[in-house]
């Protein structure tokens, strides 16, 4: 397939288009408007997210659906793959815009360039989900981290969101260096950025022996460390606590869903394009270093979360975690395990970002991320406590929640390929994750409220916000249409 | 769909339930009560209807659930189940009542949780797909840990968490061998071919394939024994046993109840649905009476036995006394499936329901007291029995039917676990005796010390059991009865399923 000129391809990059129109027209209303405590601004982004889900369906079932399409020159890629993300992006920014529409920590003055930035960090999402080549793939990376290192420093009064900001850049800042050093000796070695290209010119080098498998193994691990990064995987996860716990809450709960979900479809198109073929594999046995480096994100994540009192920094811990086990579907690529990466994103999406939002509900209303904050809370909102037992049981794993079926379909896909320790491992740790998660269950149910018991009421709004992620978060799993992205694998092998 | 509607009827209620307003208690437990009447009355009917002369499983659904993975909603009765259902559906009214006065907060909750535990029990004894098996086995985790948690003793918090935990535990073993033998299932003599399946009955025949994978003696082992540390915990067998004096103590008597009586009887079932009918070698590795392995599952139900007995000879408190002798009963239900024989298996099956009235019983009795005397401390009490004699008469009669007086139902299914045994494990079927001593050593003895000798000042006033908790006792009191003079009654719903058993394990 030919890839389209530059010209040709700005038809079907419209929602990436639209994004920036619409970015800079936030930034515009916000000159205008002189109300500072207007949420215009805020309407104005999502229905620019509307318009930009719009423009992906059309784009995709008009051009993408039947083949896929590589644009500007074969920078990027408009598939079934990209459109997948795209989609999951969009949901995560459109529930983070929500939330930050309820949450009282941020600054009214700011919100023109807050929702601008998180339009900004949407566009690098998409890049990082569509891009194939190494050039495409460093810039989109790296709009995305900039952009979050402002978004993570937002609360400019509180010294943790700088302190947040500030780490974030120094480990982003050695991440992408060391990943931009990988990419020079994929580079080098195979004289192309396209990754299909490299995927090629790696088997036949390594095959005829120009290459030492030694050198290859090099690179991989250096690009491993950029999206190792971006996934929070072990060793690179140092940051996460830290930011998770001084952003603003959106932002964290922004970061955990959707900057993991695009790291993981760059993972995936970078690993399965990139040194996807069988040869490949063969000769350099990075399978089993994933096997490693996943086995220890989680372990890491629970055990790390286990002593935490800030619920915010025990859902980061847990998102380490969580990340972990979407890094054993990436062990050896199978079809199957890529299906379960992506079907484990959807349901991650749902039940995550709806812990998130209760803990923004508390915030508001208690004041209070510690654990003791949500002690009582069954008896003074019931609701929003049953629905928080749904998601941490369902980030928990336990049936007849989405994570569950999530998990088996991971764990399946693990035990396909034999490697049994690794499944052994990832349910053990599943047992370790209830433990914590049942902290702050225990925390809502089980003890005593010793203040007298204020009810707290909520709005209709945030009840009907609050049954987007209920209501998911307990059918997926039995739906299923939802089972099809295994499918969804197959357009990402190379062209 | 007769099958479906018992299953899920608890589940709508559930969903009325929490529809009801909060400050209408009285209307929620009528509500609930309806809606475990309900399975009730179908499982009667299922029990009636029940065609007794083969072991093939009736009322049969299969309909298409997950097609990517061909997991079906596939569900049926035959002997085992229905039996089990028949135990699970009685229960439920009766907790309901049990639970009428001594549920003092959040009762709506409470029982929309009852309804949902309700259900995963119902689901588990039927389900025939091994998924929506594992699916129904962890549905009952969440509804139990806040059962326990919410409404339990003083130390809930920690009853709670750990059963939660160590059922987790072992479920996730479970988990890995059940993905183990779907992802081998379409393997015959190394080569992949068609559908994988999770659907038991197929599971069973293809295990008895030659040159199947599931057929693989190795293979067998393992996942035996992943599928064994599942159940296991849920009996409870030891080592893994030290969850159920805590939940038990812990948990309201309604929960107990139905912890003793349904929830311990989840593992045997399991073992004897999975474990011993689609892994036989397996089963035949670790019963075979060859060295430690091959005496190894004997021996644990002999430690069952005889542990579980003195620990209860040593409890002062009379709800832990009941927990450990749950264990120690337990005991012979393993022992009884290890002899892998008609009696045996017969013994087990049986000794599995009647523990699960006989239990019931006991906990029901032992909430009566603690209803109103407030505190459970066996040496405390003393001269109960002239101040209330009908709460004696009935304490006396779960007491002789749990130490195996015969005559009363405890005693066939230990006899013919024993009996069975024998013929398998000579010495342990032996020394397991000492159980049966043990046994009613301490129910005597707590006979004497709570109902004999001098009535306690404290306890002038203890008013006599009431007629809703003898409403409570009563089908039980009668069932243990029945059971004891006529054992057939209950055998003959099984026999042709054991029978076709027996063939499966014969058949390797």
């Amino acid at each position: 397939m030919q890839p389209l000129s530059n010209i040709e391809s700005l038809l079907y990059f419209s929602p990436e288009i639209l994004l920036v129109i619409f970015a800079a027209a936030v930034v515009l209303l916000d000159l205008v408007v002189k109300d500072r405590e207007s949420i215009a601004v805020a309407y104005l982004s999502l229905v620019g997210l509307g318009c930009v889900f719009a423009a992906v369906l059309i784009t995709h079932f008009s051009f993408g659906n039947a083949d896929p399409v590589s644009l500007f020159l074969g920078m990027v890629r408009l598939d079934e793959f990209s459109t997948f993300f795209k989609i999951l992006l969009l949901l995560a920014t459109a529930a983070t815009v929500l939330f930050s529409l309820r949450s009282e920590e941020l600054d009214a003055r700011l919100q023109g360039e807050y929702y601008a930035l998180l339009l900004a960090i949407t566009l690098g999402m998409f890049l990082m989900a569509s891009s194939t080549n190494l050039l495409m793939i460093f810039i989109s990376l790296e709009t995305v981290s900039l952009t979050s290192y402002i978004l993570a420093g937002f609360l400019t009064h509180n010294p943790r969101s700088s302190e947040a900001a500030f780490k974030y850049i120094t480990y982003g800042a050695v991440a992408s260096g060391t990943m931009l050093f990988g990419l020079s000796f994929l580079f080098g070695m195979a004289g192309s950025g396209d990754l299909g290209h490299i995927s090629v010119r790696l088997t036949e080098l390594l095959a005829s022996g120009q290459v030492s498998p030694l050198a290859v193994l090099i690179a991989i691990t250096f690009v491993l460390a950029g999206v190792g990064y971006k996934i929070a995987s072990v060793p690179f996860h140092m940051w996460s606590p830290d930011v998770y716990e001084g952003a603003p809450i959106p932002i964290t709960a922004f970061l955990s869903v959707a900057s993991k979900s695009a790291g993981f479809a760059l993972f995936i198109r970078f690993f399965y394009a990139g040194f996807g073929s069988t040869e490949l594999m063969q000769a350099v046995n990075w399978p089993f270093m994933l096997a490693i480096v996943s086995a220890l994100t989680m372990t890491v994540g629970n055990l790390a979360a286990l002593p935490q009192q800030n619920v915010k920094r025990l859902l980061a811990y847990s998102s380490i975690a969580h990340g972990g086990y979407l890094l054993m579907g990436g062990v050896l690529l199978s079809a199957e395990g890529v299906g379960a990466i992506l079907f484990y994103l959807v349901v991650y999406l749902f039940m995550n970002l709806g812990a998130f939002y209760v803990v923004v509900l508390i915030a508001n209303e208690v004041g209070s991320e510690m654990i003791e904050g949500y002690r009582g809370l069954s008896s003074r909102a019931p609701l929003v406590a049953w629905a928080m037992v749904i998601f941490l049981v369902s980030l928990a794993g336990i049936p007849p929640f989405a994570g569950f079926f999530g998990k088996w379909l991971l764990f399946t896909a693990v035990l396909e390929q034999g490697y049994y320790w690794l499944a052994l491992v990832g349910l053990l740790n599943s047992v370790v994750s209830l433990y914590y998660y049942a902290r702050i269950v225990k925390a809502m149910f089980l003890e005593d409220y010793d203040e007298e018991a204020t009810s707290v009421s909520f709005s209709t709004g945030t009840f009907a916000l609050l049954s987007v992620f209920v209501i998911p978060t307990i059918l997926i799993g039995f739906l299923n249409i939802f089972y099809t992205f295994s499918n969804i694998s197959v357009a990402v092998i190379p062209m | 769909m007769l099958l479906s509607l018992m299953i899920f009827v608890p589940l709508v209620g559930m969903i009325v339930v929490l529809l009801l307003p909060r400050e209408s208690e009285e209307l929620v437990k009528r509500v609930t009560l309806l809606f475990t009447l309900i399975p009730l009355a179908l499982a009667v009917a299922l029990f009636i209807s029940y065609d007794r002369s083969t072991a093939g499983t009736q009322y049969v659904v299969n309909v298409p659930w997950i097609q990517a993975f061909n997991i079906q909603y596939h569900i049926g009765i035959d002997g085992l189940s229905v039996t089990l259902l028949l135990l699970t559906a009685l229960l439920g009214p009766i907790c309901v009542i049990a639970s009428w006065r001594n549920i003092e907060k959040g009762i709506k909750a409470y029982m929309a949780l009852f309804l949902l535990l309700e259900t995963g029990m119902l689901g588990f004894f039927a389900a025939l797909d091994l998924f929506l098996f594992y699916v129904f086995f962890e549905l009952t985790l969440l509804p139990m840990y806040f059962l326990i948690g919410i409404w339990g003793g003083p130390r809930r918090e920690y009853a709670a968490i750990k059963f939660f935990l160590y059922t987790l535990f072992g479920s996730v073993l479970m988990l890995v061998a059940m993905i183990a033998v779907y992802l081998n299932s379409n393997v015959v003599n190394g080569v992949a071919d068609g559908l994988r399946t999770f659907d038991i009955p197929t599971l069973i025949t293809l295990a008895a394939t030659q040159g199947h994978a599931l057929a693989d003696q190795h293979f067998q082992i393992w996942v035996f024994v992943g599928f064994f540390i599942g159940f296991a915990v849920k009996v409870p067998i030891f080592p893994f046993h030290t969850w159920l004096p805590d939940a038990h103590v812990e948990a309201p008597t309604a929960i107990s109840v139905i912890l003793a009586g349904i929830l311990l009887k989840m593992g045997t079932y399991g073992l004897v649905r999975v474990n011993m009918a689609m892994f036989p070698q397996g089963l035949h590795h670790f019963t075979n009476g060859d060295g430690f392995l091959g005496n190894s599952l004997a021996l644990l139900g002999f430690i069952n036995i005889v542990y579980g007995s003195f620990c209860a000879l040593a409890q002062t408190d009379f709800k832990k006394l009941v927990a450990y002798s749950s264990i120690g009963h337990m005991g012979f239900v393993i022992l009884g499936l290890a002899a892998r024989n008609s009696e045996g298996i017969t013994g087990a099956i049986l000794q599995m329901f009647n523990h699960g009235v006989i239990s019931a019983m006991l906990f029901l009795l032992v909430g009566v007291l603690y209803d109103r005397a407030h505190h459970r401390e066996i040496n405390g009490f003393g001269g109960l029995g002239s101040k209330m004699p009908v709460f004696t008469g009935i304490t006396t009669l779960a007491f002789m039917a749990s130490l195996g007086l015969p005559g009363l139902s405890g005693f066939v299914g230990e006899a013919l676990s024993l009996l069975g045994a024998y013929e398998k494990f000579k010495m342990l079927t032996i020394l397991s005796t000492i159980g049966i001593v043990v046994g009613a050593a301490y129910f005597l003895w707590t006979l004497q010390r709570v109902f004999l000798g001098n009535l306690n000042p404290k306890y002038e006033a203890l008013p006599e059991i009431n007629g809703r908790e003898i409403l409570t006792l009563a089908p039980l009191g009668i069932l243990t009865i029945v059971l004891g003079v006529w054992p057939n009654f209950a055998i003959n719903m099984f026999s042709e399923s054991v029978t076709n058993l027996i063939n499966v394990l014969q058949a390797i």
